[in-house]
């Protein structure tokens, strides 16, 4: 794959976006974030479903961060397709008590950065904090999204995302809306 | 600071007169008193589960547990016993270990370098000539603290702070079956934890969670959004019209006996929604093991549905720590089971645990919505009671003499409140 040098690897750094294809690549995925993040906090769940590839899988780790093996250790959540369209099922049903009343969200976004760019897909990281109201009070949620993004039928979809919660290692309340 | 004017009264108050046999007063969930006189005749005093075996394999590997708000540091020595302590140290009291597990066969505190070995022994104090000659700086009597009574049974390691009691095996009584019942689904017989824990913490009093683990009248409506949208078994077990039963071991141990249901249909692993086609190496793997028409009888029966009190819980296919932290917050610490020499069943183990439980499981966060909206409702004072009654007229004795009734009925809560009283009661 072409472009494959990532942030994390200093001697080979992405440059910053400097040419105005870069900077039109880098509006281009920080506005799909942004919607992504919005139809969360709307709790738009058909929206945010049809955000999917086919083959995604949408992961929450426990207990530390994305190096860990989510085929031998617990994670909050780890679901293939199929189970990403179950939990948009459950939350429809109207009797997904965890989200009845359902959360009211808002969540920032900022740091966004293009790690992997070229012909394949496209790799993106943010920072967010998502806001809680909740009945049983108000939680303020920190994460690291790292985003998968792959072109199809000239649009951007989620083939993967992980979301690394920092007080992943911690006890937690519930987390039954769309992270 | 403004004093608040307290409308409590200052004695506690008769429990006699709030535990009646089919309902409970309101306030025991949520009187921050009696929390604290719960710490002190159940938690502390009591067996409570603390870890398992499995979880510190080797030499010198450590695991931090809990009993209560207390953590606890589960060790193993280098000889290989293993050791409940306390993670204080003998000096200020600073922590000595900061890591949720590892190995590691001495802990220094950082504060002042007292170093202990991870039998809880004090080895050594730093600049040791400011103690010598002094009496008091014994060593033999600065170590860490330990849980006075460790026993284990199967690999289930329990923790008891009162020095004298029943043994581990007089307070499991009867329900130490449910566990011998989840061992022998594994083709050696044994459980192994290794699969790391999710922590989901709820905004409620721990009883409530205990009260849960084996009410099976909430299933059907409580878990109706999943039941409805996923293929799952689950809903006819606990359908008014179920076979299955509700059962009271005594001394607060409960349980959801499903095998009823699962002997009618007489089909291996319909327990686990799937069939022996699905799981040839460990069907194959449970015949070698067992003779292939045992197999088949403990494959068609499936783990239990266990809640030994006060702590662990065995929902078929993971594994319930809670822990009481407050009088309204409460830690389900869950891993999946995992049985020794079985990796077919193990991963399909762990991908529906993974599904159904924690912060965002699919049957968990709505338990946790459950809990958390009866600590608020207690709260409102009228009616003051909690109704427990449900199925009290119907309720027999099995042929152990063990209370059983229909598997809706609230036998369990009763039972539970029973020995509550018990342990509340006593010197």
């Amino acid at each position: 794959m072409a472009g494959t040098a990532t942030l994390d690897s200093p001697a080979e750094a992405v440059p910053i976006a400097t040419t105005l294809e870069d900077l039109l690549l880098y509006h281009e995925i920080s506005q799909f974030i942004y919607r992504e993040a919005r139809l969360q906090d709307d709790h738009q769940y058909d929206a945010w479903e049809a955000l999917w590839a086919d083959d995604a899988l949408y992961w929450v780790p426990a207990n530390g961060d994305d190096s860990i093996d989510p085929d031998h250790e617990m994670s909050i959540i780890y679901d293939n397709r199929s189970r990403i369209a179950l939990r948009i099922r459950q939350l429809h049903t109207g009797r997904r008590w965890a989200q009845e009343p359902r959360s009211n969200l808002r969540r920032t976004i900022s740091n966004v950065e293009v790690t992997i760019a070229g012909n394949g897909d496209v790799h993106a990281n943010a920072n967010g904090i998502i806001y809680e109201s909740h009945p049983r009070g108000d939680v303020v949620w920190a994460a690291q999204f790292k985003y998968v993004l792959r072109r199809i039928d000239g649009g951007l979809r989620m083939a993967r995302k992980t979301v690394l919660l920092p007080n992943n290692d911690t006890a937690l309340w519930s987390m039954a809306f769309l992270v | 600071m403004a004093t608040v004017a307290m409308t409590v009264p200052t004695t506690i108050p008769d429990l006699r007169a709030l535990i009646l046999n089919d309902r409970v007063h309101g306030s025991l969930y949520t009187d921050a008193r009696n929390f604290e006189r719960e710490l002190e005749q159940i938690w502390y005093k009591t067996w409570v589960y603390v870890g398992h075996e499995s979880e510190i394999p080797n030499p010198n590997d450590f695991v931090m547990k809990s009993i209560g708000p207390q953590p606890i540091l589960m060790t193993r020595d280098k000889a290989g016993q293993i050791h409940l302590l306390q993670n204080r140290c003998a000096h200020r009291g600073n922590v000595v270990c900061v890591k949720q597990k590892g190995n590691a066969k001495l802990f220094s505190c950082s504060f002042h370098n007292w170093t202990f070995s991870n039998n809880g022994d004090l080895v050594g104090y730093a600049f040791p000539e400011g103690y010598r000659d002094n009496p008091a700086a014994d060593k033999s009597k600065l170590g860490l603290g330990k849980v006075p009574r460790m026993a284990s049974y199967k690999g289930f390691v329990f923790g008891s702070f009162a020095a004298d009691g029943p043994s581990l095996e007089e307070h499991l009584g009867g329900a130490a079956e449910m566990l011998d019942r989840l061992c022998v689904n594994g083709p050696e017989g044994e459980v192994e934890l290794g699969c790391g824990f999710l922590q989901h913490k709820v905004k409620a009093n721990w009883k409530f969670v205990v009260e849960n683990e084996t009410d099976g009248y909430h299933p059907a409506f409580t878990h109706s959004s999943i039941f409805g949208v996923a293929d799952s078994g689950i809903g006819g077990l606990y359908a008014d019209k179920s076979t299955a039963l509700a059962r009271d071991y005594g001394n607060g141990h409960t349980e959801m006996d499903l095998r009823p249901e699962f002997r009618k249909f007489d089909e291996p692993m319909r327990w686990f929604g799937t069939t022996p086609e699905k799981l040839p190496d460990y069907v194959d793997k449970m015949s070698a093991a067992y003779g292939s028409e045992k197999a088949r009888t403990i494959m068609i029966d499936g783990t239990p549905h266990a809640m030994i009190y006060p702590n662990l819980f065995i929902a078929e296919i993971q594994l319930f720590v809670i822990q009481a932290v407050s009088v309204d917050e409460t830690i389900q610490h869950v891993t999946p089971i995992q049985f020794k020499g079985a990796p077919d069943i193990n991963r399909r183990l762990r991908q529906q645990t993974m599904g159904s439980v924690g912060p965002a499981g699919f049957l968990l966060a709505d338990d946790a919505s459950m809990y958390e909206g009866c600590h608020a409702g207690v709260k409102s004072k009228n009616p003051e009671w909690v109704f427990l009654g449900r199925g009290e007229q119907r309720e027999t004795r099995d042929e152990d003499n063990y209370r059983v009734s229909h598997i809706t009925d609230e036998t369990p809560s009763r039972g539970i409140w029973r020995h509550y009283l018990q342990l509340m009661e006593a010197e």
